[in-house]
This record gives structure tokens, C-alpha cells and sequence, in this order.
């Protein structure tokens, strides 16, 4: 029974968008432009969400500068009360050998400017990863305890700004992403309803005959869901095809100030389609669930 | 079987029908007549649920109208079949797909449908109507789809309001012998109609309603008497489609 119910459904749903095919059009359409606005904002989130988690890598370590007296056994004592707290993933000593090392490999081809220093400037220092920003703070007023150190290097204000701005970013897209959704449920809705009240005739005859409510809805349900579900087909496509074009354009360059990659195409388009699939489907749904209520009610 | 018992129905101020009670037993026959607005439609839509009592009780075919939940109507109204006046067919469906449409909603099996639908196509006349439109069938043709379409899920009770008003004398008495061919059955029947000949001529049980109460109930009986010169006035007036129809 109830197979053959869902079967009912489905043919009749296939019927009736082919038979209102404006109407069908009209909400394939609404859905799409609704998707496609939500996909940029979706897109924006996701880049700002890697963004931040990247460079809240490079914020997470730590520089403690030594004085030149200060020797290796005072550092190594250091570095196993640092090793010893809590948010510290990793203390390690970094000499200013090593340092200038890394300067030149960081210059790549310029490093030879480097070279004209008679004396190596760096200070030897340690270097302290963290495994949770929260906690930086206290290792930072930890450090300042110690003797023989000549500066503490934390870009704490700047990790702070960041997450800062990143997270209005995130809530901003979030309120618009769910208006959008709110959005076009009503648009679908109302769409719908026009196709219900061109059926008003037929649904009233339906329930004289002794349609149950669920077997009057289910063809319109499945047709909402189905309309949401080529909706999402059809703005992943379109996104993952703009998306494609603006990497080709840009290269993942585009992003390089905050020295970190775009997400790269195939998994954001992945996510999307996924994400893309539940909220037509589910659009599509409420939408016609919500333009027959008042129909169904004796 | 329809039972009402003590029922009252108001529309504001207005009496749709008043502390009516009644006894319908299964495989009666019962004319439903009364003058415009006298709660005959009133009756029938409580039998629906369509509208709620405020006061009383109904019983049809077992069932508890008074008391059955929204979720539950559908399975009162697959008890009750039910033809109008102006045939509710669907325009774009078929005749048999029009009555098919009636097993689907019951969930039937296409094996089923395949089978029951031209059966009772024929048992209507219209057999070889199947494939055609309402708009291409004549109204008595329109009215034997609406008539297939409400017993095939064999109902206890066939409510018809007004079936023959759209139709020529000659048309009309066709379909009031394919009802009596149902209700001979076993099917009860309830029909409202103006047509007094026909109640003259079929002599089946008839119950009349005015203003909202039933002023009348006889075994075997006619149209009206006319005993009060209102009512007189009223049923003479000249015109309808039956030479003597009386409205
Ligand atoms: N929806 C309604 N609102 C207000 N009054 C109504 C409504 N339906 C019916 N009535 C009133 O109830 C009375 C009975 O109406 P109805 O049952 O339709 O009569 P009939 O079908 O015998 O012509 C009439 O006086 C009518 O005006
Ligand atoms: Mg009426």
C-alpha cells in the first residue's frame, strides 16, 4: 500500500510538471537563483573559514629571543618548562645559525643580499608551537618569567583581529544564507500555490472521493522535491563552472596576501552539490507543504 | 445505515438544519426533498463531515461521525459514494482514468483497476466510452462516469444531490433506473431532488425538510400535498425542465 502510494506519487508528480510546465519553470528558476546567490556566499565562507585556519597556523608559534650570555642548558631547562604546559604542542630551540638558515631559504633568490652582513644579527631563540591559541596567554606570561631572554615575539592583536573579522564574516553570510532559504520557501510556496489553486476543483473532488490528506499532497510534495533537486543540480553546475573559470583567470595567485590557497574546485563543489541537493529538496518540500495547508484543512 | 439523532447545525443566526432525527436503514431508499435553503445540502454534509454538528449525534454506516478525528474522514467518505448535480468529472482525464482515479485513492492494484473499471463501465452503459473525454460525452453519459466512479469501491451508502437536474425527463428516468438497479443491490441510497415526478413515480420513502426541520417522512410516498396554500404556491411555480416538474 504504501509503496504503491509513493509510486502513485511519483508518476503523478512527473504529470503534472510536464503539464504545468510554467509554473514548474517559474519555481525551477526561483530555487536556482536562490541556490546560486547562496553558493557565493557558501563559497565565501568556506574560503574565509580555510583562511583563518591557516594563518591561525602561522600565528600559533611563539618566538622567544635569548640573550647572547644566555647558554644552551639554561634554554633546554626553558624549553622542558614551556614542553610541560598546557596548549603547548611542541618547544624547541632554534640556534641563530639555524635562524639565518631559514631567512635565506625564505628570500629563495634574493638570499644573497643576506650575505652582507658581517655578523649574523639573529638572536638564538626558542620556538614554541601551540596546540590551542587559547592557552597563549599564559605561556607568553610564562616566558616572561625566565632570566636571560631579550624579547617575546607573539602576534597575538593580529590573531585576534582576524578571528575577529572572520567570524562577522561567517555570521553575516550565515543570517543571509538562511533569509535566502526563508526566501524561497515563500517564493516556492507561492508559486505552488497558483498550481494548487488551478487543482482546487480536482483536490475537492479528490477528498469527496476519500483521498487521504497524504495522498493528495504526496504528487505535489514529490514535484517540490524533484524541481529542488534539479535546482541543485543545476547551480552546483553553474558554480562549479565559474568557480572554475575565475581559478583559471586568477590561479589560486588571486589569494596569495594572506599566503594561503584557494579551496581547491572539485572539493567545494563536492560539498555543494551535497549541501546544494538537501536545501532544494528541502525548499521544494516545505514549499509545497506550506501552499497546501489551507487547502487540506476539512 | 445513517442515524442522526437530535442534531442541530447553525450558521450564526442562521438554522441550517434543527433537532432533527432520523433512521435510515441499510438498502433504504430515501428521497430528500424540501424548498431552497430548507437544510437539505445541510444534511448531507454533515453526513461528509463536511461541516460539524453543534448538538446531536451521527451514526453512518457504524461509524461515529460526531466523533471521528480529521485523520479518519477519508475512511467515512470511501464508505459513502457520492454524485452531484453538475457530475465533478476531472477534464483531463479520461473516463476510464475518471474512475480509476477513485480505486487509486484507495490504493488498489493495477491488476484491479484493470479489471473493475470496464466492468463497471458496462454495468453504466458507457462501455465504449472509455477512452473518451467528459466533454465529448453527452450530460446523461457525464452523469454515468460520475455514478461509475462512486460505486465502484463498492460504498454502503450512495448520496446523490440532485442527479438528474441537469438532465432531459427522458435522460432523467435512465439514470433513476441504474439507481434503483444499485440500490437493489443492497447499496442505501440518499437523493436530494426538485423532481417531483420522479418521487411520484419511483414511490420509494421520502423525507421532507423545511426550515431546518423534517416536516415529513412517509414509507411510500409523493412529491407533496399542497395541503397549505404557500407551499402550493410555491411548488407550482411554472417553468423547470419537466412538464410537470413542480419547481
Ligand atoms: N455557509 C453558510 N453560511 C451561512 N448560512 C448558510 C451556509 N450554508 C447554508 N446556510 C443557510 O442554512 C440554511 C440551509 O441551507 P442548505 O442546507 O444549503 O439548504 P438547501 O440545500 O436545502 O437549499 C439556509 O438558510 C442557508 O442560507
Ligand atoms: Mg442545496
Amino acid at each position: 500500500m504504501f509503496i504503491r502510494g509513493i509510486g502513485h506519487a511519483i508518476k503523478q508528480a512527473f504529470i503534472q510538471i510536464f503539464r504545468n510546465r510554467a509554473m514548474s519553470f517559474a519555481s525551477l528558476f526561483s530555487i536556482t537563483a536562490m541556490l546560486l546567490i547562496l553558493g557565493l556566499f557558501f563559497i565565501l565562507i568556506v574560503n574565509v573559514s580555510v583562511i583563518t585556519e591557516s594563518a591561525k597556523k602561522q600565528f600559533d608559534t611563539i618566538q622567544i629571543y635569548l640573550l647572547d650570555e644566555t647558554d644552551r642548558a639554561t634554554a633546554v631547562r626553558m624549553i622542558d618548562e614551556l614542553s610541560k604546559m598546557d596548549g603547548v604542542a611542541h618547544a624547541w630551540y632554534l640556534s641563530k645559525d639555524d635562524a639565518m638558515a631559514e631567512y635565506k631559504m625564505k628570500w629563495g633568490d634574493k638570499a644573497y643580499l643576506l650575505d652582507g652582513f658581517a655578523e649574523n644579527p639573529l638572536p638564538n631563540s626558542i620556538r614554541v608551537k601551540l596546540s590551542d591559541l587559547e592557552k597563549s596567554d599564559a605561556v607568553v606570561e610564562k616566558a616572561r618569567t625566565f632570566q636571560g631572554i631579550e624579547d617575546i615575539k607573539y602576534y597575538k592583536t593580529a590573531v585576534d583581529k582576524l578571528l575577529k573579522i572572520t567570524s562577522y564574516i561567517r555570521m553575516g553570510a550565515l543570517v543571509i544564507i538562511l533569509s535566502l532559504v526563508a526566501v524561497s520557501v515563500v517564493v516556492v510556496a507561492n508559486t505552488t500555490k497558483l498550481t494548487v489553486l488551478a487543482r482546487a476543483r480536482e483536490i475537492s473532488i479528490m477528498k469527496y472521493v476519500g483521498a487521504s490528506n497524504w495522498f493528495i499532497r504526496g504528487p505535489f510534495l514529490v514535484e517540490g522535491m524533484l524541481i529542488g533537486f534539479i535546482s541543485a543540480a543545476l547551480s552546483a553546475a553553474l558554480i562549479a563552472l565559474v568557480y572554475h573559470k575565475i581559478m583559471e583567470l586568477f590561479g589560486t595567485d588571486m589569494f596569495l596576501m594572506f599566503s594561503v590557497r584557494m579551496v581547491p574546485a572539485a572539493f567545494l563543489v563536492e560539498n555543494l552539490i551535497m549541501i546544494f541537493a538537501a536545501l532544494g529538496i528541502c525548499i521544494g518540500a516545505f514549499g509545497s507543504i506550506i501552499s497546501m495547508r489551507r487547502f487540506l484543512d476539512t | 445505515m445513517i442515524v442522526f439523532e437530535n442534531v442541530t447545525k447553525m450558521y450564526g443566526n442562521n438554522v441550517g438544519i434543527e433537532n432533527v432525527s432520523v433512521h435510515i436503514d441499510k438498502g433504504d431508499f430515501v428521497f430528500l426533498v424540501g424548498p431552497s435553503g430548507a437544510g437539505k445540502s445541510t444534511f448531507i454534509k454533515l453526513i461528509l463531515k463536511e461541516i460539524c454538528e453543534d448538538k446531536g449525534r451521527i451514526l453512518v454506516n457504524g461509524m461515529d461521525v460526531t466523533r471521528l478525528s480529521n485523520r479518519q474522514i477519508p475512511k467515512l467518505r470511501r464508505s459513502i459514494g457520492i454524485v452531484f448535480q453538475d457530475f465533478r468529472l476531472l477534464p483531463n482525464k479520461t473516463v476510464e482514468e475518471n474512475v480509476a482515479f477513485a480505486m487509486e485513492i484507495i490504493h488498489a492494484s493495477r491488476r484491479a483497476i484493470r479489471r473493475n473499471v470496464p466492468q463497471v463501465l458496462n454495468l453504466m452503459g458507457i462501455g465504449s466510452k472509455a477512452k473518451k473525454y467528459p466533454h465529448e460525452l453527452s450530460a446523461g453519459e457525464q452523469q454515468r462516469v460520475a455514478i461509475a466512479r462512486a460505486v465502484i469501491n463498492n460504498p454502503t451508502v450512495l448520496i446523490a444531490d440532485e442527479p438528474t437536474g441537469n438532465l432531459d425527463p427522458d435522460t432523467a428516468w435512465d439514470i433513476m433506473q441504474l439507481l434503483d438497479q444499485i440500490n437493489r443491490r443492497g447499496t442505501t441510497i440518499v437523493m436530494v431532488t426538485h423532481a417531483k415526478d420522479i418521487v411520484d413515480r419511483m414511490g420509494k420513502r421520502v423525507i421532507a425538510i423545511d426550515k431546518g426541520r423534517i416536516v415529513r417522512d412517509d414509507k411510500a410516498g409523493l412529491y407533496g400535498y399542497y395541503e397549505d396554500e404557500d407551499a402550493h404556491s410555491f411548488f407550482c411555480k411554472p417553468g423547470g425542465v419537466f412538464n410537470n416538474h413542480v419547481y
